[in-house]
């Protein structure tokens, strides 16, 4: 089996897996926010951890932690009523639901090459702009400092979404928010973050014990922020190294899926992503024929709804090449031969359907 | 600080069950996206379902589950998503729960800590916990339930502290933390009646609660709940060794008269402060809280004691117990008693 959804979710680093065991050992628990001994050990533990992902990030701020990427945007789109929102056209639904949820609500298109210009028209009144770092779906980095900048120039603050860029590109350094999610880098499920630059001032949303400055009410668990902690400090350790492989990766499927057309821009992306499409392909039967290989159409959120992605049809994508669309994650733990394996046998799968 | 640290802190958290944890570290391999189509994906989502329809067996709870990262979400989302507004809150309500109040009414406690049914007899939203996490008190929740029904209301309660060691109220809306009960922090739920009592956000947990869905920890959660609650007969009978021996060494019960939960205890020693007692206590390397974890260290005096009139209630400490403590536990934790109170 050979598992290409790393935009879905990624395996847990055995580094994240033996920091986490310490805190579900039989003395490993404690309540952090417990005033004594036991208390302390697990608060250091936490602390430690919200260093080590504080290292993602630009210096002044801080690192709120959340129980998900999905909690750290509202948090951020929420906490504070900004007036009029721009998001990207391809935002996560996390971004783009909780934005219209709260108001006025505009949409920054994307070229076919699935990137925003970044001399974008920005309209009237903006509070925030959110733009994510790396699409979930097609992988595309989009030029995120210049937006940021150009939301400043208008006065409205620049939310991030960097759960798929973060621990593998530098964050945008000018964001004033940024969101990441532990699990899509090799850390565990169940916990995400917020940075928030300093200064800037936000509302709680789950309201509570007062954990995380008041921000974010909620028992940490030592065990969760240590393995994020943990998967962060590989992530930053291997950074280079775990480009270049994702790097060559990219090189051979490309190779092996030559005929296939590309979604999105071949050269401002992540390429541990490539999202294909063949014209005439039947997603659902290449993936029951393929079922060796687990690979998914569209991001796995909005996977079995239906609906054609969002994202694709951004691009300009009929409904018809949007749906003849296929998504192959990769990353650090894919072998280069078991990436040329299912290649071929997807590419052999699709051409048994005549195309 | 060289003595074996004596953990008497339970309802802050209690540790991780052996079988909680041994279904956290299986959840670990079975990594992928619940959301994914793909086998992995499906498999994950087979585990998932599985370890919902046992949670609910666990709680003899008939309605549906939206898991949650802890109960400080599920009450959040409980109030912020629900059909109808909060109208009334008990005044004795975790901060969880008094922080989103805003202007609903406060319901008020006697001095056993005991909100009175009648008083809840109203419409909308009316949030009371089922045990106090500060003294133990268990509310009179059928009468809360009928009372609340017969008002056209809807009964949300915060089973934080309760969750696995009493039976599930028969409430609209049941909110409940994982690492109470033995299972993982990081990971809670929010129980539904019915579907129509709350109104979508979209994402996950059919459209109640956006995030990838923490497999291993709920999976954690659903052994923790199945490990059952014998266990408390035995917490009952040495809470009432050290509740002898207290009294003994002239210290007071708060709430003595009330239905209170075996596990939780808030005690009094005239004439020291709860924080001269935590260090102490500290000092000699065991574990207890003034009030909650969360407020511990603030200094502040309770809201919970102050609204049942407890006199001293800056002298008040909490003793909660668990499954692993023993009488050899207890007879050090009364001696250590005796030292403070008498030094």
């Amino acid at each position: 089996m050979t598992y290409l959804d790393y935009q879905a979710t990624t395996p847990l680093a055995a580094e994240a897996r033996q920091a986490m065991l310490r805190w579900l050992a039989e003395d490993g628990f404690a309540n952090p926010h417990s005033a004594h001994a036991m208390g302390r050990a697990a608060k250091a533990a936490v602390e430690v951890a919200r260093e080590q992902v504080a290292a993602l990030f630009p210096p002044g701020g801080k690192v709120i932690f959340t129980g998900s990427a999905t909690e750290a945007i509202n948090l951020a789109i929420q906490g504070r009523a900004y007036g009029a929102i721009a998001v990207s056209a391809i935002e996560h639904a996390a971004v783009r639901d909780t934005a219209r949820a709260v108001g006025s609500y505009h949409e920054l298109p994307v070229g076919p090459d699935g990137l925003v210009d970044p001399q974008v028209a920005l309209p009237d009144g903006l509070g925030l702009v959110a733009v994510m770092q790396v699409n979930n779906e097609i992988g595309t980095i989009q030029p995120v400092a210049h937006l940021a900048e150009r939301a400043h120039q208008v006065g409205a603050l620049f939310l991030c979404d960097a759960v798929q860029g973060a621990g593998k590109l530098a964050a945008p350094a000018s964001a004033d928010l940024i969101a990441v999610s532990a699990h899509k880098l090799y850390g565990p499920k169940g916990i995400g973050a917020l940075w928030i630059r300093d200064g800037v001032e936000l509302s709680p949303l789950i309201h509570g014990g007062g954990q995380e400055s008041g921000l974010r009410s909620g028992t940490l668990s030592p065990a969760l922020c240590a393995g994020f902690g943990a998967a962060v400090q590989v992530a930053l350790a291997r950074q280079e190294e775990d480009a270049a492989h994702v790097s060559g990766l990219w090189d051979a499927a490309r190779d092996e899926l030559a005929r296939w057309t590309l979604n999105g821009s071949e050269t401002e992306r992540w390429k541990g992503n490539l999202n294909l499409r063949l014209n005439g392909l039947d997603v659902a039967r290449l993936m029951s024929e393929c079922r060796r290989v687990m690979f998914s159409a569209g991001s796995a959120c909005a996977s079995g709804s239906g609906r054609p992605s969002h994202v694709l049809r951004a691009l300009g994508l009929s409904d018809n090449e949007a749906r003849s669309s296929i998504r192959l994650g990769f990353g650090r733990y894919t072998t280069r031969e078991e990436l040329i394996e299912a290649c071929r046998a997807i590419d052999a799968a699709a051409k048994t359907q005549g195309v | 600080m060289s003595e074996t640290p004596l953990y008497l802190d339970h309802a802050a958290t209690t540790p991780l069950l052996p079988a909680a944890r041994e279904a956290m570290l299986h959840g670990f391999a079975i990594w992928a996206n619940p959301s994914s189509p793909h086998a992995p994906g499906r498999k994950a989502r087979a585990a998932l379902e599985e370890a919902r329809s046992r949670i609910g067996a666990a709680l003899d709870w008939k309605g549906e589950i939206i898991f949650t990262s802890g109960a400080s979400e599920a009450l959040a989302l409980a109030i912020a998503r629900c059909v109808q507004p909060l109208a009334a809150v008990s005044a004795v309500e975790h901060e969880a729960v008094l922080r989103h109040a805003g202007e609903a009414a406060r319901l008020p406690v006697d001095a056993r800590g005991l909100v009175d049914p009648a008083a809840c007899a109203l419409s909308g939203l009316v949030a009371v916990q089922q045990v106090n996490n500060e003294t133990g008190v268990i509310q009179l929740v059928d009468a809360i339930v009928a009372a609340v029904r017969s008002a056209g209301g809807l009964l949300l309660i915060d089973a934080a502290q309760s969750a696995g060691k009493l039976d599930t109220p028969d409430a609209d809306l049941i909110a409940l933390s994982a690492h109470k009960f033995g299972g993982p922090i990081g990971v809670g739920a929010l129980l539904v009646r019915d579907w129509a009592l709350l109104r979508p956000t979209g994402g996950q947990e059919r459209g109640y609660r956006g995030g990838t869905e923490n497999v291993p920890d709920v999976l954690a959660m659903a052994a923790a709940l199945e490990a059952g609650r014998d266990w408390l007969d035995q917490a009952r009978q040495l809470r009432e060794r050290l509740e002898q021996e207290i009294v003994a060494a002239g210290g007071e019960i708060v709430a003595a008269d009330a239905p209170r939960l075996p596990t939780i205890g808030a005690y009094r020693m005239p004439g020291k402060s709860a924080n001269a007692q935590l260090i102490r206590f500290d000092g000699q390397g065991i574990a207890v809280s003034a009030g909650s974890a969360c407020s511990s260290g603030s200094l502040r005096t309770s809201h919970v004691l102050e609204a049942m009139g407890q006199v001293g209630a800056n002298e008040v400490i909490r003793v909660s117990i668990g499954r692993e403590t023993t009488a050899a536990d207890i007879d050090r934790f009364i001696t250590a008693w005796r030292g403070v109170a008498g030094a």
